[in-house]
């Protein structure tokens, strides 16, 4: 049962994550996850603003409930199925965020510096999560896809387009870390 | 009935963020310092098993649950939208150490800060909606 409360490894992770692909693709689905953040967009009335928006969102509303059991998951993992949601990254990488001001790094699942309810009254908190926010959202609408429709579903199809978006996504996440992380911490 | 199959994809989706680390910032952070195989090890056994299964569907055509044929839809040609589409998501991505899928988790997990990266990116969503035309693509 331990196996089951501790974290779980990479190589049964990857598996399974691979087995929601198959059991999408075999009900007649692809696995994709921001396309429900321009769902949530038209059912918001985004319409009248651009056409883009313009299509019916019912023929979505499967994805929409695959979130749904997503947020489910997020509850019945974290409360039922963990003993500790400690997540033991590498000493090196502890040590370089606590240079940089993370104390909670190797103590929690999320840092406590912009994950713990008192970021609501935290200004840069606050816009460190937004701006990332918008950013995801713009870049992944921009790109046609997220980690999931272009690194998981547009790579296991062996799609060119999904490499290039893929070489994109760690462009940016490198760019972020390694260049403008020593200038915002 | 075709509503709960999904509801049970979603959750069995869900608890594998969670309990794989992969909805961690730490994780996401540690992995861009290239200082861990596990987040290199997750998406590289999905994908290696993604081929399989996608390839295996086509050779053999396989049908889905229902008997519908299975269909891929072909991503449209571009360098310029994938590779600055992309270079701005792994910006967000990295600062928020989340992507859409884990989003949804953390929210489920209860750590409520994440609504405000998950309304951020459904603004983001709208403003390339309203951009768009005058983008490179």
């Amino acid at each position: 049962m331990t196996l089951i409360f501790d974290p779980w490894p990479w190589y049964i992770s990857g598996p399974l994550i691979a087995l929601v692909l198959f059991l999408l693709l075999m009900v007649g689905k692809n696995f994709g996850m921001s396309s429900n953040l321009r769902t949530l967009c038209t059912i918001c009335g985004a319409g009248n603003s651009s056409d883009f928006f313009k299509f019916d969102w019912k023929s979505q509303r499967w994805n929409l409930v695959v979130v749904l059991g997503a947020i489910i998951g997020g509850f019945i993992g974290s409360q039922f199925l963990s003993n500790d949601l400690t997540v033991a990254i590498h000493p090196e990488t502890i040590e370089n965020l606590n240079t940089l001001g993370f104390k909670s790094a190797g103590d929690s699942y999320l840092p406590t510096e912009l994950f713990d309810s008192s970021v609501f009254t935290d200004i840069k908190g606050l816009l460190i999560l937004a701006i990332g926010g918008l950013f995801i959202g713009f870049g992944a609408r921009y790109a046609g896809g997220c980690t999931s429709g272009h690194a998981i579903s547009g790579l296991s199809n062996l799609q060119w387009p999904s490499l290039i978006a893929v070489i994109g996504f760690f462009a940016g996440g490198l760019t972020m870390v390694h260049f403008i992380f020593p200038l915002i911490f | 009935m075709r509503t709960l199959i999904y509801l049970l994809i979603g959750i069995l989706f869900g608890i594998t963020l969670i309990k794989s680390e992969a909805a961690s910032w730490f994780r996401v952070y540690e992995m861009l310092r290239f200082e861990s195989f596990h987040m290199f090890g997750i998406i590289g056994s999905t994908v290696v098993l993604g081929i399989f299964i996608v390839q295996s569907i086509k050779r053999f055509n396989i049908t889905s649950f229902y008997g519908s044929p299975i269909v891929f839809a072909p991503k449209a040609k571009s360098v310029s939208r994938y590779l600055f589409g992309g270079f701005i998501f792994g910006l967000g991505w990295a600062l928020a150490g989340a992507c859409p899928g884990p989003m949804f988790a953390l929210l489920g997990a209860g750590f409520t800060p994440i609504l405000v990266v998950l309304i951020s990116a459904v603004f983001g969503t709208f403003l390339y909606g309203i951009i768009k035309d005058k983008l490179p693509h």
